[in-house]
């Protein structure tokens, strides 16, 4: 392949320091590299990354996949794998909470019956409402798969995603209802007011404090360190848990299961030197030993991050430091 | 009307913005407006990585990661603004790292690098591992990482918060910016922001289409207030279809799947790629992978009841490897279409994913007016961006990069020149427009409906700008969409309120996609070739003599292809002279 361009190598001077990557399993980056330069072949391209991971210790799936080998170029298609055969239709009746303080300062019902599809959520079916019968019908969605926290309600009487529950996982014998999570001030329909949420997220120092010298290239962090608090890295701030917890129902002021999730993504990672600062404002009366493990938050997260766990295991903290 | 004053606002908190507001933050006084609250912005959808030449796990460097841009853009790319990002690539993901980006880490503790499609080792020879990333929420962890620091550094966010539009006024001769227009959503009041320097950061049109892994949100509000303010809106016609949306859904399936060691095939079970691209099949760029599916699909070899799809089969991967590096889009598949990927294959196509063209920008981040000139004051970072270092088709991890890279540039630029500059006086008439576009909204009292008219523009965008083209169904949307703005002028919404009212503001968002589908289209129709994201079945072949330049198209209502002007700007050369593009 000819190029027009210089041979002049870029001057990070990362290229030509071989000594730095340490060999891993016996398939070393650095000098050996030269050996692997044309490696062409399709087992390689297609391949699987060839390093241990943190979270998945059991199984080095790079050893399983290499004697496997290369997928095969064509396989026998069993006809059910090829996709569902059909695309069903269904009734229900969906009843929705209604309130919009423009207008009355009383709350009511509305009901629909909607026909809707095989892979129809929730949010599709209020976007129908919205978009075919009710344009004032009011809520918050953006991605609709699940990863921006947009759409957290209470869907018979669960906090979900409204994009994440399918119709069709629903009992629709009987009429679905929805309504504003709770222990937020309703602003309109669906949509609370998320202040009071994001007030308590602030006031755990959501962010990394690393003391010391800054190091000129990344700082290192073990795969088990990195492992340590994943399942908290996960969370949306949806507000699906917080809204399902019975003691920030009642006590506002509680900070809520999503303020500690996210102190507690920080507490336990290793490049962080503020634990023991988030571990005295969760201390508080208003911190986590609030909580009453009743487990809706765990219930509740569309993430499946383990919040009761993530709870006890700051209390843990909190309780060994201050011994 | 409440009126405010910064030195710099920012229009939109997803990764760009929130990346420009850290640096804007801590050098003026700065305001981010958002139409969504800062961590529901689509940066957090991103799932696969963000590439730099770190080297952690393989000889690599940012000189191979530009060619490997510049090659992937099929040459439209500006070659200045691809060494940028390729060579600040590095400190941007150490930045986010010592921000506390929690990276996959390789056995030592540093952050491991995989695959991704169209990144290779010394100009081709092989796939390299270059994308930095956190298992396959890559996106989620930058959006959280970037919110986290903007409140270590106290950025000011006004939330819901929509901008309408941008406040522009000749000072001297010269056009200058003087701040934007907002509406809260929860009060329906409109704010003026004054400023010194603003930055477009809002994203992304996806919504223009059907079939689109873009969220409801991203109506291209950005492009749309710039290009009825005058200023050129560059490459509009590259739009990237992402090879791996869930058939029927559009959501998101990382091309990680495939760098992992997935593979498409169909209905017969063949490993299709290998047909198209002998060398690296799978992995091959983006633009290449949709083209072949369709191409599988309009061939009569597509699965399933209406042979509407191809299959990405994960199936010969261990369960543990797929939990460990793929764990959100293997649920999506389970959640959205009931697919097991341990056992079976998912069904994927094409899904419209990612604008490279938008706002003209030089590599400051500044806004260009035409093919020189800067607005003074104006910035744009992101996808709402084009700077160009996309070309015609955007490489994976490439646009976490981008807004990364560029969005800092943003703030930084943005906050200097606040530092050294006046307020410009906002003019009498700044809400003038404003008013009389929520009016038309709010008071029409037609009988057409702003939801039928958005999916028949996504209908047609789906059936005749996908990725074949010809001039004839080019023609037939444009023809279409005439046709939609007609019946546009007859809405009426049912929401009369001010709290909250959505309905006011997917009406807004309609007159948007309208203006921002016809620009796409009418680009679409002048370049007569075949390049990167922009497939001519009529012009099949790339055409360097006659097309080896950008698009800028301009808002004229006396030119006869539907009001809109075409002009062109040259593509700026370094170092590497175009090449016949195969993989």
């Amino acid at each position: 392949m000819s190029t027009a361009h210089t041979p002049d190598r870029p001057e990070d001077g990362r290229d030509d320091d071989p000594q730095d990557r340490a060999p891993e399993h016996g398939h070393a980056p650095g000098h050996d590299q030269d050996d692997r330069a044309g490696y062409k072949t399709d087992a390689d391209a297609g391949s699987v990354d060839e390093r241990d991971e943190a979270d998945a210790p059991a199984v080095d799936p790079a050893a399983e996949n290499a004697e496997g080998g290369e997928p095969a170029a064509r396989v026998e298609l069993p006809e059910e794998q090829q996709g569902e055969q059909e695309i069903p239709t269904f009734d229900l009746t969906l009843q929705i909470r209604r309130y919009n303080p423009e207008v009355s300062d009383e709350v009511h019902w509305d009901e629909f019956k909607l026909t809707m599809y095989g892979t129809d959520r929730v949010l599709d079916a209020l976007h129908k409402v919205k978009w075919e019968i009710d344009g004032s019908l009011s809520f918050r969605r953006s991605c609709a798969h699940g990863v921006c926290g947009s759409d957290a309600m209470r869907i018979n009487g669960q906090n979900r995603l409204a994009c994440k529950v399918l119709l069709k996982d629903l009992d629709l014998s009987k009429p679905v209802t929805v309504e504003p999570i709770k222990g937020l001030p309703c602003e309109k329909d669906l949509i609370v007011d998320m202040e009071p949420f994001f007030q308590s997220y602030r006031e755990i120092m959501p962010f990394l404090v690393a003391g010391g010298n800054e190091p000129t290239m990344e700082r290192y962090q073990s795969q088990e360190d990195r492992a340590r608090f994943d399942d908290t890295t996960k969370c949306i701030l949806c507000a699906a848990c917080t809204s399902s917890c019975p003691v920030f129902w009642t006590d506002g002021q509680y900070f809520g299961p999503a303020a500690i999730v996210n102190a507690h993504r920080f507490i336990f990672d290793s490049r962080d030197d503020a634990g023991d600062l988030r571990l005295e404002i969760l201390n508080d009366k208003e911190g986590v030993w609030r909580c009453r493990t009743t487990f809706n938050c765990t219930e509740a997260c569309p993430r499946g991050i383990q919040v009761t766990k993530a709870i006890a295991e700051v209390k843990n903290a909190i309780l060994s430091r201050s011994m | 009307m409440q009126v405010h004053k910064y030195d710099v606002v920012i229009i939109g908190a997803g990764g760009a913005g929130m990346r420009a507001a850290i640096e804007a933050g801590q050098r003026s006084r700065t305001a981010v407006l958002t139409k969504l609250y800062p961590t529901r912005s689509h940066t957090g959808a991103a799932q696969g990585g963000m590439c730099a030449a770190l080297a952690n796990v393989e000889e690599d460097n940012w000189e191979w990661h530009t060619f490997d841009t510049i090659k992937g853009g099929d040459y439209l790319v500006d070659q200045d603004a691809a060494e940028v990002m390729a060579k600040e690539a590095i400190d941007a993901v150490l930045d986010l790292e010592k921000m506390g980006l929690p990276f996959n880490r390789t056995p030592e503790g540093k952050i491991d690098q995989r695959r991704f499609g169209g990144h290779t080792r010394d100009h081709g020879k092989a796939p390299v591992r270059r994308a930095c990333y956190a298992a396959d929420r890559t996106g989620h962890m930058i959006l959280q990482t970037l919110y986290q620091n903007c409140i270590k550094h106290n950025v000011e966010f006004f939330n819901e918060y929509y901008v309408l539009d941008l406040i522009m006024t000749e000072v001297d001769g010269q056009r200058r910016v003087a701040g934007v227009v907002s509406y809260d959503l929860a009060s329906g009041e409109l704010h003026v922001f004054q400023a010194k320097s603003v930055v477009f950061a809002s994203g992304g049109a996806g919504k223009v289409f059907k079939t689109t892994s873009n969220a409801h949100t991203l109506t291209g509000d950005g492009m749309a207030i710039a290009f009825r303010n005058g200023l050129p809106l560059e490459d509009m016609e590259f739009i990237q279809f992402h090879p791996t949306g869930l058939a029927g859904l559009g959501i998101l399936v990382s091309e990680a799947a495939r760098g992992e060691g997935g593979i498409l095939r169909n209905a017969d079970g063949e490993r299709f790629m290998e047909r198209y691209a002998p060398t690296i099949k799978d992995l091959a760029p983006r633009d290449i992978v949709a083209r072949s599916m369709a191409n599988e699909v309009r061939e009569g070899r597509g699965a399933g009841p209406n042979k509407d799809y191809v299959l990405l089969d994960l199936t010969h991967l261990e369960p543990a490897h797929i939990d460990a590096k793929l764990p959100d889009i293997t649920e999506f598949a389970r959640t959205y279409l009931g697919v097991e990927p341990y056992t079976e294959p998912v069904p994927v196509f094409p899904t419209c994913h990612y604008a490279m063209g938008g706002i003209p920008t030089n590599i400051k981040a500044e806004v260009l007016q035409d093919n020189e000139t800067v607005v003074p004051g104006l910035y744009a970072a992101g996808e709402v961006a084009c700077v160009s270092v996309h070309g015609s088709n955007r490489l994976g991890t490439n646009s976490l990069l981008d807004i990364n890279v560029f969005g800092k540039r943003a703030g930084i630029y943005a906050a200097e020149y606040a530092q050294q500059a006046e307020f410009v006086p906002v003019p009498d008439t700044a809400l003038d427009s404003t008013v009389a576009l929520l009016d038309n909204a709010r008071n029409g009292t037609g009988t057409e409906k702003v939801a039928a008219i958005r999916k028949d523009l996504q209908d047609t965008m789906d059936l005749n700008v996908q990725v074949f083209r010809t001039e004839e169904t080019l023609q037939a949307a444009l023809d279409d969409i005439a046709a939609l703005e007609a019946r546009y002028a007859n809405i009426s919404i049912q929401d009369k309120g001010k709290r909250f009212n959505l309905d006011l503001l997917e009406a807004v968002e309609l007159g948007f996609l309208l203006q921002l589908a016809k620009v796409m289209t009418v680009a679409a129709l002048h370049r007569e070739e075949s390049r990167g994201g922009h497939f001519r079945e009529d012009f099949p072949e790339r055409d360097d003599a006659n097309f080896m330049k950008h698009s800028m198209v301009y808002l004229d209502p006396s030119s006869p292809t539907a009001g809109i002007r075409q002009e062109t700007k040259p593509v700026i050369f370094t170092r590497y002279e175009p090449m016949e593009r195969k993989y």
